[in-house]
């Protein structure tokens, strides 16, 4: 693991980093809850995807950048701008949710005020709308760089090659991420793909494609932040193949207990990428042990009040059914 | 007013627009460089407007379906050309899962102005992958909107307020079409709007609703049988989708007796939902039964001179129906 100084981000950053980490963690668990107890019908977990995700999308600009999610991407989508809150008014299908305003199942984030673009559930279908979003920064040189992300199942479908391949023809300033877990749904990587690697697939379509360690917060961080400023000065895109693990089932529905054994979810476990990130703040002088304790209680907090606000918010009017399917009545 | 084709109108609407907002550019296979499509819709626009806003796309037709989506959602106004109506095919999930209802599952916080261009249509001997009506497959998709135009006039008017809408809406052109009508268009800047029928033809015997190749047959197939006696309505369906209840509705009270025609197969094709918004909504105004004339159930239309023949709705199939009912 390379030292967390090797960032060249601040002292400040790093426990930011940590933060939003920690906060995608906790979230998520309480998401779980909601649906166990029938508060929320649905959720589908980032657990295991949290470190790599903040150190990508710290390498980043939010405020300008735009960022084509897919449902775990929930982490990512905090440290572009969106709020526990936020998260929470989707979950229960509240009106508020800025991903949908109640429309679609929780975990389909966006935000237009973050520049977050809202996904369909049909996978991947965001790569080929990423390529229009980017060709649109080319066309009026403006220097935003766009990130789209699926997983390694999900990469598979038609149109993210379609993608990739006019991203490389025009060398648009857009980043590709393919987060790996290992799993789609039950089904494991030697029934998805050949290769030995699917960041070969970057070269394939002309650009350059990398597979880092999710879990390593510095090797993922300097990976992004040397693609995002090529993209930004019109070297045009790159491929990311983030390694992170699945440390939950598919989904609310899925039990991972019917196709992984027992060691597998234990071993997973032992591979948490915030238990790396936590020994390595501590290790590296960081933070304390007690320090964190703190910090979790505080966020643990915050997520309680964002749950209780957003159970108090209305749902949208059933009169509401046909609002917004043409931009006229 | 200038002569035109029903081709050429198609691309002076779109030239028009192109001067008239920077924000519309215009892609797909053989659009850009000097080629400008294989039917020549839009030659001139690259060399007129730059390599970046009309340009080539690779062989990739759910990449041209999402890329105009992610260019509206940047405000830009995309023109996606599908090389044939049949090539559609490849891009419906980007049609229906994306562009057709980004604006409602975001209660419209993101939304993507869109006009995907296809050629459809048979009579041209192009098989089965080449002279579809396709159009039915995207039909009933709220959030998208289905136009066609049947003359020169709506084709340019229908084209530039397509362009303007803020909705996706799919541009369905006759090949048939392009080179067959050509009449005097007006020069000024005019749009045709998209949620209206059109009577083309009044009278007072028979209403016969249609679109493309197979409006122009009953055009034609009106005039037979004026001499003969009888005096047909005849409609341009044109927004297919949403379609225009109301004056369709009108129009097969007033005579009570409708043909609806197509030159898609017959079962779905939009004249089913046409005649059950009829039997709906004028039953008791009816003096006929509603009778559909359009091409068999078989997989599209073939190759061969006789099967695509056979295949066609064309002028003396429409008279035929027409005549039929006018006697009923």
């Amino acid at each position: 693991m390379k030292k967390l100084e090797e960032s060249g981000l601040t002292k400040e950053e790093i426990i930011q980093a940590y933060r939003h980490i920690l906060m995608g963690r906790r979230l998520d668990e309480r998401l779980w809850q909601l649906t166990r107890i029938g508060k929320t019908s649905f959720n589908i977990s980032g657990q295991g995807h949290e470190v790599g995700q903040v150190a990508m999308a710290m390498a980043f600009q939010p405020e300008k950048d735009y960022f084509l999610p897919y449902y775990r991407d929930m982490t990512a989508c905090m440290v572009w701008g969106m709020t526990p809150k936020d998260i929470m008014l989707g979950s229960l299908g509240k009106e508020d949710d800025p991903s949908s305003h109640g429309r679609q199942m929780p975990n389909h984030y966006g935000s237009k005020e973050h520049n977050i673009v809202s996904h369909s559930s049909t996978v991947s279908t965001q790569f080929p709308l990423a390529t229009g979003v980017a060709y649109g920064a080319q066309l009026k040189k403006q220097d935003y760089v766009t990130l789209t992300a699926t997983g390694e199942g999900s990469a598979n479908q038609g149109e993210v090659q379609e993608a990739m391949n006019f991203a490389g023809v025009k060398k648009l300033p857009l980043i590709f991420v393919i987060e790996n877990n290992g799993y789609a749904i039950s089904v494991g990587t030697d029934e998805q793909y050949a290769n030995e690697t699917m960041a070969e697939r970057g070269p394939a379509y002309g650009f350059p494609g990398k597979r880092v360690n999710g879990n390593d917060f510095v090797e993922t961080y300097l990976a992004f932040k040397e693609v995002v400023e090529l993209a930004r000065s019109g070297e045009g895109p790159a491929l990311i193949e983030l390694m992170v693990s699945r440390l939950t089932s598919h989904s609310a529905d899925d039990d991972h207990s019917v196709y992984r054994s027992k060691e597998d979810i234990e071993n997973l476990k032992k591979n948490d990428g915030l238990l790396f990130f936590e020994k390595q703040l501590i290790d590296e002088g960081y933070l304390t042990r007690e320090e964190m304790t703190d910090i979790d209680t505080e966020l643990k907090k915050e997520i309680n009040q964002a749950t209780d606000e957003a159970e108090e918010m209305p749902e949208p009017t059933a009169d509401s059914i046909l609002d917004h399917v043409y931009a006229e009545k | 007013m200038a002569m035109m084709t029903y081709l050429e109108a198609i691309r002076k609407g779109i030239e028009e627009e192109m001067a008239r907002d920077e924000n519309v550019v215009i892609f797909g296979e053989d659009v850009g460089g000097v080629k400008g499509g294989v039917f020549g819709v839009t030659k001139g626009l690259a060399e007129q407007f730059g390599d970046d806003r009309c340009f080539n796309t690779p062989l990739t037709e759910g990449q041209i379906g999402g890329l105009a989506v992610g260019l509206g959602l940047v405000g830009y106004r995309a023109i996606g050309e599908f090389q044939f109506a049949d090539y559609i095919l490849p891009a419906v999930n980007q049609l229906i899962s994306e562009a057709s209802r980004m604006r409602y599952r975001t209660k419209g916080d993101w939304t993507a102005p869109i006009v995907y261009r296809a050629p459809y249509g048979g009579g041209v001997r192009g098989g089965l992958y080449h002279s579809q009506s396709t159009e039915k497959v995207l039909f009933g998709q709220p959030g998208l909107r289905i136009v066609t135009p049947s003359s020169p006039h709506d084709a340019k008017g229908l084209i530039k307020a397509a362009i303007r809408s803020d909705d996706p809406v799919l541009f369905y052109e006759h090949k048939r079409l392009y080179r067959l009508l050509k009449e005097d268009v007006s020069e000024e800047d005019y749009v045709v709007p998209l949620d209206k029928a059109n009577v083309v033809r009044e009278g007072d015997d028979i209403t016969v609703i249609g679109y493309g190749m197979v409006l122009n047959h009953a055009l034609k197939a009106a005039e037979t049988l004026s001499k003969e006696g009888y005096e047909a309505e005849v409609v341009d369906a044109r927004s297919l989708y949403p379609l225009d209840k109301e004056t369709l509705v009108k129009a097969a009270k007033k005579t009570g007796k409708v043909l609806l025609v197509t030159e898609d197969n017959l079962e779905g094709s939009i004249m089913s939902e046409i005649s059950a918004i009829i039997a709906e909504e004028a039953l008791f105004d009816l003096d006929a039964p509603i009778r559909r004339l359009a091409g068999p159930d078989s997989p599209s239309m073939p190759y061969s001179i006789a099967l695509e023949r056979e295949f066609l709705v064309n002028e003396e199939k429409v008279t035929n129906a027409m005549r039929e009912l006018a006697e009923f």
